[in-house]
């Protein structure tokens, strides 16, 4: 197998490690590990295997047997989606050559390039990519513990039983109740996540509670698409939102969990229902595989995803400290193909192509009224920059929002296929 | 950095170390624009945390907001009628008024005589835009790169007819555009007759066709690559 030297990698990182020679034929497979079977590690697994066509040993280490994908769960607490339609199981992954090993893994041990899953085995690497999302940040909301509190004020930020909690919760609120969103700081998963959510939760309220009320405290002072998601709130669910920024108190809550009320800038109110979306930082494996910084988040090389703590690992989506690319589905899933490439290049020889990046983010307002931002991306020496970005704008006519959103169908069904097979 | 024919900022095409080219350039030297700002702006402008309006309006949330539009600033009827008339501050409209302010807002009180050096400008610019909202947070923001004419590329990488290189392009595509040829929301791309496909692609890339998602992903495609793509889609079963 010849070293293909058009390899067209990033400044900087280890180009003596990329030019050594890659595995002899005669030994075991190069082995690629993936912790996170998300949008991030999923696309890469499975296009690992699939781009290698057998010469890689990849294995997937995601603790769920069934994936239920965060994007389009607001669709389903609005009640545009079933919540089956958002699970994923990972069998075409497997049949498409990935070891999947649903465990959490609890170690990493880079200098023995091994991963430990929680039953005690061990995993070797010559490569391991961590896609593991994010984790909350303790502390974050004064008054309120994912350990104690997640069950009573949902997050609902990891799909899943939390979704439907929330939802549930939406639905069981007394007639003329309160319904609060504590908005979380930047950086977080999916910048207009929870502004959809709150169209979603209204949508749901005007049709089965139109005298209850809807609170977001928020300590950003402006927020993705917010000139178009306040036209649509106006529109749709006039005089039911209010939003509350950090100039009225927005940034100094505190909530009570037992006793359902949220305190904004010294004053009580009472709450019927509540969703908490804490500070966030990376998913905890990052932070113990020891490649994460002071701020929380996994520095990489813009042009390969690569570590620049460890040259061996590779970090994609909402864990990585991903520059001017927000912490999306589709980002990840972007960013997964760049590092999927770059890894297979070093272990195979494969040629490796200048790393691209994109991302679009839809939201929906209402039936038949979804909006969207998103932007091109390119590696720079510092980072990951932005380049070229669209939004929608106030006062598009209802066909091109309707048009819109049924982009937005077809790109959950894309993605799924791209990540699962 | 050279001005362009259509007066926007031009980017040499920077060669990283290993010889891939750069698709696109940083906008200057943030720290050197740090200098410049205490040294030309700071006597009249404040910028960054607790940053107030003095002489001159804080320059906080600059970029992409409208001319003259900082609540409790009075600016000038000049100031303010280009605000209304639609100009934003970007990447391209600072360079021309921090280099001559006169000569793009001709009444403006902004006494300063201009910035000729034009790396200078971009320093400057590179510090400022750290004061503007982030990209990761508000993915609509302004972009904090320039993008560079993407022609050059298939030069250096002579990837002519090559399938891999059609292929690797090809997965950008298929997160929206289904390989399986499916249609829901999303038009199928796969089984074109090449010619449809390579015009369709270049419809977006010079703005013809609207869909700003479709401009924007045609619009960083060499002719080459569109070549590549479409040879690549017309196999797809």
């Amino acid at each position: 197998m010849t070293l293909n030297r058009r390899m067209f990698l990033g400044t900087g990182l280890a180009t003596g490690a990329i030019l050594s020679a890659p595995m002899v034929w005669g030994q075991a497979k190069p082995k690629v590990v993936v912790i996170g079977g998300g949008a991030g590690g999923a696309t890469a697994a499975r296009y690992l295997a699939k781009d290698s066509a057998g010469a890689l040993d990849v294995t997937l280490v995601e603790a769920n047997p069934i994936y239920t994908t965060c994007f389009f769960s607001n669709l389903y607490i609005g009640g545009f989606r079933e919540f089956e339609s958002l699970q994923h199981g990972y069998d075409k992954m497997a049949a498409g050559g990935v070891t999947v090993i649903n465990e959490m893994a609890t170690g990493v041990d880079r200098a023995a390039k091994t991963v430990t899953l929680a039953g005690g085995q061990d995993l070797p690497y010559d490569r391991l990519i961590l896609s593991p999302g994010i984790d909350f940040k303790e502390g974050s909301v004064a008054g309120w513990s994912h350990e104690t509190h997640a069950e009573i004020m949902p997050h609902a930020y990891k799909a899943g039983p939390q979704t439907q909690l929330l939802k549930a919760m939406v639905e069981s609120m007394p007639q003329g109740g309160t319904f609060a969103m504590v908005a979380p700081p930047n950086p977080y998963r999916c910048p207009p996540g929870p502004y959809e959510r709150i169209s979603m939760v209204a949508h749901v309220l005007k049709n089965s509670n139109p005298t209850a009320k809807i609170l977001v405290l928020d300590p950003k002072d402006k927020f993705s698409k917010q000139a178009v998601f306040e036209e649509g709130w106006a529109k749709h669910y006039d005089g039911m939102i209010s939003w509350i920024g950090p100039e009225f108190g927005g940034a100094a809550v505190e909530v009570r969990p037992e006793t359902m009320e949220v305190v904004v800038d010294g004053e009580v109110t009472k709450v019927d229902a509540c969703n908490v979306i804490p500070g966030q930082m990376a998913g905890k494996i990052a932070a113990i595989a020891g490649v994460t910084d002071d701020k929380g988040w996994a520095p990489v090389d813009p042009y390969s995803m690569k570590s620049k703590i460890d040259q061996n690992v590779f970090v994609l989506g909402d864990s990585a400290a991903q520059g001017d690319m927000p912490k999306s589905g589709f980002a990840a899933n972007s960013q997964a193909k760049v590092a999927a490439m770059t890894v297979r290049a070093e272990l195979t020889g494969s040629k490796a192509f200048p790393a691209k990046y994109t991302n679009t983010c839809w939201s929906l307002l209402a039936p038949d009224d979804g909006i969207k931002v998103g932007a091109s991306y390119e590696p720079t020496a510092e980072k990951i920059a932005s380049m070229d970005s669209f939004v929608s704008v106030t006062g598009e006519d209802a066909a091109l929002r309707k048009a819109t959103y049924e982009e937005s169908l077809g790109w959950y069904a894309g993605i799924t296929a791209d990540m699962f097979g | 950095m050279i001005r362009g024919p259509r007066g926007k900022l031009a980017a040499l095409v920077l060669i990283a170390a290993t010889g891939a080219p750069v698709a696109a350039e940083e906008i200057g030297d943030a720290d050197r624009g740090a200098n410049l700002f205490k040294q030309q702006c700071s006597a009249c402008h404040q910028i960054g945390e607790g940053a107030k309006n003095r002489v001159g309006p804080r320059l906080n949330g600059l970029f992409g907001r409208k001319a003259g539009s900082v609540d409790d600033f009075s600016y000038s009827k000049s100031m303010a009628r280009m605000g209304a008339d639609g100009l934003t501050w970007t990447l391209d409209t600072l360079d021309p008024y921090i280099e001559n302010p006169k000569a793009l807002i001709s009444g403006t009180k902004m006494n300063y005589s201009g910035l000729k050096d034009a790396e200078g400008r971009a320093a400057l610019i590179s510090y400022l835009r750290e004061f503007s909202d982030a990209p990761s947070n508000i993915p609509e923001a302004e972009p904090s790169i320039i993008g560079t004419d993407h022609e050059l590329a298939p030069a250096i990488l002579a990837i002519k007819g090559d399938p891999a290189y059609g292929e690797y392009l090809s997965s950008e595509c298929v997160t929206c555009h289904q390989k399986d040829g499916s249609d829901q929301g999303i038009p199928s791309i796969t089984q074109w007759p090449e010619e449809d496909f390579v015009a369709a692609l270049h419809a977006y890339k010079e703005k013809l066709r609207p869909h700003p998602v479709m401009q924007m992903m045609a619009g960083r495609l060499s002719n080459d690559e569109i070549a590549g793509l479409a040879a690549y889609f017309a196999t797809l079963k």
